[in-house]
């Protein structure tokens, strides 16, 4: 461990590891070139012809699944004779849970998720359902992205808020087809923006209000409401609060939660079975919304439709136990599990000070003398291990490849436990089966990495400051292929 | 509990026992003779404990049919004591979900017991804070960097080999309720090949030399990895998450097969998430009906892996709070209190619900939502570790559960 020099905070703590020849770069002005990452806040944005925007992924999912229903009450009606219970035809396959690389029970000799790119298996498979290939790629799409950024610090930005809006595709198709176009439509245009206008695009998204249940969530005394069984549900409100602003501890009651869920009542997404044209789109609903005069946290919001909610977003998104939380995640996320309280107190001054811009927060913190000096003691998250494994060979890994890693070490892309996203602490990833993971994908990424040699692998990614041990590790490896699986599996490529 | 031939003074309290065993061996160790000595046919026990993320509905999964309030409350997610999904009688007052089949099996053969209206000391909402709770057995919320169990662990006497195996954490990330001093074994069903023996050898080295507490982590995992492979399961592969009832009879059946290795760990916790059924939770069939058929297939994977070794196993199952007892505007719960705590096993001495009903008039429920906690949770875990495993009450009191001197352990759960 030890405190990392200047190169290395700037490729590691702030960036995804270096890629060939990237840390010589840097070398000269370091600091200069984790600020200059901050010049251009369009760079985080990403879009490519073959993603989908969420509205018109959700009706495609939709359309796909009607003419999967027509099939399959076709095949019941044309009866036992045409097979009633033989196997169903491909339009019924069920889609595999990660696309790409069925993985199929006690399979033996290597694993099809680490079969060599470009290597097809030996029938051709069907095509996958509309669900699993948006997903799949939106996956490609960002794998791509952190392997060959020039401003990795935008991204480790953007993995940072994606887990803090977490949201996972585990929910159903609704949210498989949209989560990836949540981080592109809600997430990466903010990163360097106001905190207020990524709160309140990430929380009138699809992907949000289904995952948190609210396109469900009716006002009790609204016009439908009055009129069905059904009423409020208050998880997205209860999030929104002990999540996403204000933190578990900021000053909030049950009351609150309720309240805010009332607010929210009618906050849903026009149905994509039904509109061809705004299906999948967020929504106000005024026949679902609780009508009235709403007390949140000490404030009252008369009734204004659906800027009743976005007035009390803003509100929460300036409110000092909202600047205090995301002060401490960002300091802890980036400097230590147990960050220095000044600089947490710094940045949550500069919070407040400018009203959640988060440019100027990210550039406190990536300024800020402790992240320069404080010792590399957070362990690299599973995705950040693999990303920076794919980095340092230079090209990203196949998709089927790098998820098929970050199953097995417990990071499944968009698929965190819960709402609070993956732990971001050193200590919930130092777990023996973790770590022992940790070695078998070294060894598996080694096989993908060409011809590279070794010793100069360690040069590309901590130059002069390798220390003893595992230069001189890496020097006895028995062959160049450990070679390179020791460079990965080595204490220092774990740590950041 | 049974009187044990072997034991002459099985009648005593455990801490009164486990005084005279400390006072004679000149250890500060309090611990049952019985076991202690491991000879044929003495007593080697396991205890697995279970956590479900997610906060369980426990009106669901153990429903007070007999309760006047209980069906209206619930409404369509209501589950019946007739009908062709009736949920399966226990005593008359409550029922079990009819998802839970082999639960019910060992229910009647006294070997599974429920406990009802129970709830950590955790009076909030938060499912995060309430797992924390829930698994570093303090108090209240604060930073815990240690669970109750590997606490109990390190409280084992460190000759013993109860001790000496350590705990069992499944999961690439070890729960909270494993984490601590004790050495924990980590284990995760496997998708990828091994690294060489050699390799590991080599990284294991260099750790030493640059990053200790790395080294240490490491070790246990290659430790477990060869106990895996020992049992057979070296190139199990699976992607099935323990949010599947496919996954929970997989993590179940690994658990079970290092736990009945000979020097196999004999303190395990694992964790099934997806309980948290705010819409659409279902009744008899559905959402939660799927989670708990799930679970009932780890029951039977746990008792089927351990094999001879299910005879001396205690398991708790518990989850950080309940759900409230209303069925909310989305057919499903919200957040909630106190919920069901399972426990199962050959050590168990079951066939009976252990609960002080508080019932569910809105005057009964805990603020006018939610089934009121009558039981400590806590009161159960000492309990366990009282009488499955020895632990005296002192030490049960102040290290295993700090400050808790309050809340006395609920007697005669083994036996």
């Amino acid at each position: 461990m030890g405190q990392p020099t200047d190169p290395l905070v700037a490729a590691n703590r702030f960036g995804l590891g270096p890629r060939p020849g990237e840390l010589a770069r840097i070398a000269a002005d370091p600091r200069g070139h984790v600020e200059a990452q901050l010049a251009d806040p369009t760079a985080a944005r990403l879009t490519a012809p073959d993603l989908m925007a969420s509205d018109r992924a959700m009706r495609e999912a939709r359309a796909a699944e009607r003419v999967r229903q027509a099939e399959r009450a076709r095949a019941a009606e044309a009866g036992p004779a045409a097979g009633g219970k033989t196997p169903p035809g491909p339009a019924a396959t069920p889609v595999p849970a990660m696309a790409g690389n069925p993985m199929p029970a006690m399979a033996a000799g290597p694993a099809p998720a680490m079969m060599a790119p470009g290597k097809p298996p030996a029938a051709a498979k069907p095509p996958l359902p509309i669900e699993a290939e948006i997903f799949r790629r939106e996956q490609i799409a960002r794998l791509a992205r952190f392997c060959e950024t020039a401003t990795p610090l935008l991204e480790r930005l953007v993995l940072f808020w994606s887990n803090h809006f977490a949201v996972s595709e585990t929910k159903g198709n609704p949210v498989r087809v949209t989560v990836g176009a949540m981080e592109r439509e809600a997430i990466r245009p903010h990163v360097l923006g106001r905190f207020a206008d990524m709160l309140k695009a990430v929380e009138t998204h699809p992907a949000m209000l289904v995952y948190l249940d609210n396109n469900q969530s009716i006002g009790p005394q609204s016009l439908n409401g009055r009129n069905s069984k059904r009423g409020l549900n208050e998880n997205l409100a209860r999030e929104i609060m002990e999540l996403h602003t204000l933190g578990v501890a900021g000053g909030y009651a049950q009351t609150d939660v309720t309240a805010l869920a009332r607010v929210l009542t009618g906050w849903t997404f026009a149905n994509p079975d039904e509109d061809d044209f705004h299906g999948g789109r967020f929504t106000f609903a005024p026949g679902r919304h609780e009508p009235g005069t709403h007390q949140v946290v000490g404030r009252s919001y008369p009734e204004n439709g659906h800027a009743q909610g976005l007035a009390v977003l803003d509100d929460l998104a300036r409110h000092p136990a909202t600047a205090r939380h995301l002060a401490f995640k960002l300091a802890r996320h980036f400097v230590d599990d147990q960050p220095p309280a000044e600089l947490v107190d710094r940045l949550a001054r500069v919070w407040r000070d400018s009203d959640g811009d988060l440019a100027a927060v990210t550039r406190a913190l990536v300024t800020a003398p402790e992240a320069w000096r404080a010792e590399a003691r957070k362990l690299r998250a599973p995705i950040e291990f693999v990303v920076a494994m794919q980095r340092a060979i230079g090209r990203p890994a196949d998709v089927g490849v790098a998820n098929g890693a970050l199953v097995a070490l417990g990071q499944p892309t968009w698929a965190p436990p819960g709402p609070d996203g993956w732990s971001d602490e050193a200590a919930a990833w130092a777990s023996p089966a973790g770590l022992s993971t940790r070695l078998d994908l070294a060894v598996q990424f080694a096989r993908h990495a060409g011809d590279l040699e070794p010793a100069q692998l360690a040069a590309d990614l901590w130059g002069a400051a390798l220390p003893e041990p595992t230069r001189v590790a890496i020097r006895r490896a028995e062959s160049r292929q450990q070679g390179i699986a020791l460079v990965f599996a080595s204490p220092e490529f774990q740590r950041r | 509990m049974m009187p044990d031939p072997t034991c002459p003074d099985a009648g005593l309290a455990p801490s009164r026992r486990a005084f005279l065993a400390g006072a004679a061996t000149l250890t500060v160790w309090p611990f049952l003779p019985r076991f202690a000595a491991a000879a044929p046919g003495g007593r080697d026990p396991r205890l697995i404990v279970v956590v479900l993320r997610g906060a369980m509905d426990g009106l669901s999964a153990v429903a007070p049919v007999g309760d006047p309030d209980y069906a209206a409350l619930r409404g369509a997610i209501a589950l019946g004591r007739d009908g062709p999904n009736a949920a399966l009688g226990l005593d008359g007052f409550f029922a079990l979900h009819p998802a839970m089949p082999t639960f019910a099996r060992l229910y009647k053969a006294g070997k599974a017991m429920v406990v009802h209206a129970v709830a950590s000391p955790y009076r909030e909402r938060s499912h995060f804070d309430g797992q924390d709770v829930l698994e570093s057995g303090l108090g209240g919320v604060g930073r815990a960097d240690s669970g109750w169990l590997n606490r109990a662990l390190q409280a084992l006497p460190a000759g013993e080999r109860i001790a000496r195996a350590g705990g069992l954490g499944v999961g690439t990330m070890t729960p909270l309720i494993m984490r601590g001093a004790a050495p924990v074994l980590g284990w995760s069903p496997q998708v990828l090949p091994r690294a060489s023996d050699d390799f590991a050898a080599r990284v294991l080295d260099l750790y030493r030399h640059a990053d200790p507490g790395l080294a240490e982590t490491l070790e246990r995992g290659l430790a477990t990895d060869k106990l895996a492979a020992q049992a057979g399961m070296g190139d199990a592969k699976s992607r099935a998450g323990a949010a599947t009832a496919e996954g929970m009879k997989l993590v179940a059946a690994g658990a079970a097969h290092l736990l009945a290795a000979a020097d196999g760990p004999r303190l395990a916790a694992l964790s099934f998430d997806g309980w948290d059924t705010h819409a659409n939770e279902g009744g008899a069939t559905g959402r939660l009906a799927q989670l708990l058929g799930g679970l009932d297939g780890a029951f039977a994977a746990l008792e089927t892996g351990l094999g001879p070794a299910w005879r001396d196993t205690a398991v708790l199952v518990a989850t950080e709070f309940g759900r409230t007892a209303a069925v909310n505007g989305t057919v499903g719960t919200d957040h909630g209190t106190a919920t069901v705590a399972f426990l199962a096993g050959g050590a168990v001495r079951g066939g009976r619900i252990l609960a002080d009903w508080p019932g569910l008039k809105t005057a009964d429920l805990y603020e006018a939502r939610d089934l009121k906690p009558t039981t400590d949770l806590r009161a159960i875990a000492k309990g366990l570790l009282a009488d499955h495993l020895g632990l005296s009450r002192r030490v049960l009191d102040t290290a295993v559960f700090p400050d808790s001197t309050a809340v006395a352990p609920v007697a005669d759960l083994i036996g």
